[in-house]
């Protein structure tokens, strides 16, 4: 049974992953959580994101979300937002396509450009 | 009601899901403390969905807006057609939606169903819908309780940051813990284990 005393083992873990992402310029995936995005399963789109970051044990990125952003009907989006480069927004995502792209920009730094709906040209 | 919101209606078919909306907009409304409450009470034929918030309420005409249709358009998107969906879900199952605000005190909407109507809608999957707002909200404190009958269980994300750190609610390996917790925390409710066993 998972209890509170298990989660006290992991404070040294947890410690010591978050001194590693403090050195590092980290990366932002933000889901959208309008009533919109709800609709169109952004839960399930973040929870594929989290799984899939936990799977390949990537620790220094944040997953975040916001409200509607105005595109209800590409719903679910997630964009990423990455130092140095343009802000990437996906639309009509599935969990397929959201561990897909864990894997392709996350981890390869490809954009998978037919997923894209939008792109930012200001760099973060 | 437009095209469009008989298209979200269709797709919230789980009542887990319209607690993530209403969180939405305790988290919109600014909270720092947010409590989701279900109670089943199979005695009383009764269930019952409760978001309290801190947040920045509403005033009088706002609270009138939020629960009609047709006034909350896109014009009018920060409310959204959340409130009103929950409302007809709630009066379709012999139930009800009262919603009591305060301007700078907060928000607290309280949905009831009769448990055993046959146009209840599921409760759904309460686990994932905590675990996306915990992770994604790590500096607001949430607290889910949820009874069934004599069952009951609680999380309170004040206990877990203050064993781990607020930063680790985004870390994999808590992520992880969470989900567990979580997911027990429902075998238990729904008669997993015996009332001894409280998962803690």
């Amino acid at each position: 049974m998972k209890s509170l005393d298990e989660l006290r083992k992991l404070r040294e873990k947890a410690q010591e992953s978050i001194r590693l992402r403090e050195q590092t310029d980290g990366t932002k995936i933000v889901v959208g959580m309008g009533t919109c995005g709800i609709a169109a399963g952004a839960r399930e789109v973040m929870l594929a994101i989290v799984e899939e970051l936990e799977k390949k044990n990537i620790t220094d990125v944040v997953v975040t979300q916001t409200g509607c952003a105005g595109l209800c009907e590409k719903e679910p989006l997630v964009e990423v937002i990455r130092p140095g480069e343009p802000k990437i927004t996906y639309g009509y995502m599935t969990p397929e396509k959201a561990r897909a792209m864990i894997t392709s920009h996350i981890v390869n730094g490809q954009v998978i450009g037919e997923y894209v709906i939008a792109r930012e040209d200001t760099v973060s | 009601m437009t095209a469009a919101g008989y298209d979200i209606g269709d797709k919230m078919r789980e009542l887990a899901l319209h607690v993530l909306d209403l969180v939405q907009n305790s988290l919109r409304a600014g909270a720092d403390l947010i409590e989701v409450e279900i109670l089943e009470n199979t005695d009383l034929d009764r269930l019952t969905i409760i978001v309290r918030d801190d947040g920045c309420g509403m005033e009088e005409s706002l609270k009138a807006k939020v629960l009609d249709p047709f006034t909350t358009t896109r014009t009018t998107r920060k409310v959204g057609l959340g409130l009103p969906l929950l409302k007809m879900a709630a009066e379709r199952a012999g139930g009800r939606l009262i919603l009591e605000s305060e301007p700078g005190k907060g928000t607290v909407v309280e949905a009831a169903f009769q448990h055993s109507h046959i146009d209840r809608m599921p409760l759904g999957d309460m686990a994932a819908t905590m675990l996306t707002v915990i992770i994604s909200n790590p500096k607001v404190n949430l607290v889910y309780r949820h009874r069934v009958d004599e069952r009951e269980w609680e999380i309170d994300t004040r206990v877990i940051k203050d064993e781990v750190g607020e930063e680790a609610l985004s870390l994999p390996v808590v992520i992880n813990w969470l989900r567990s917790y979580l997911e027990e925390g429902q075998r238990y409710l729904y008669g997993g284990g015996t009332t001894d066993e409280v998962p803690r």
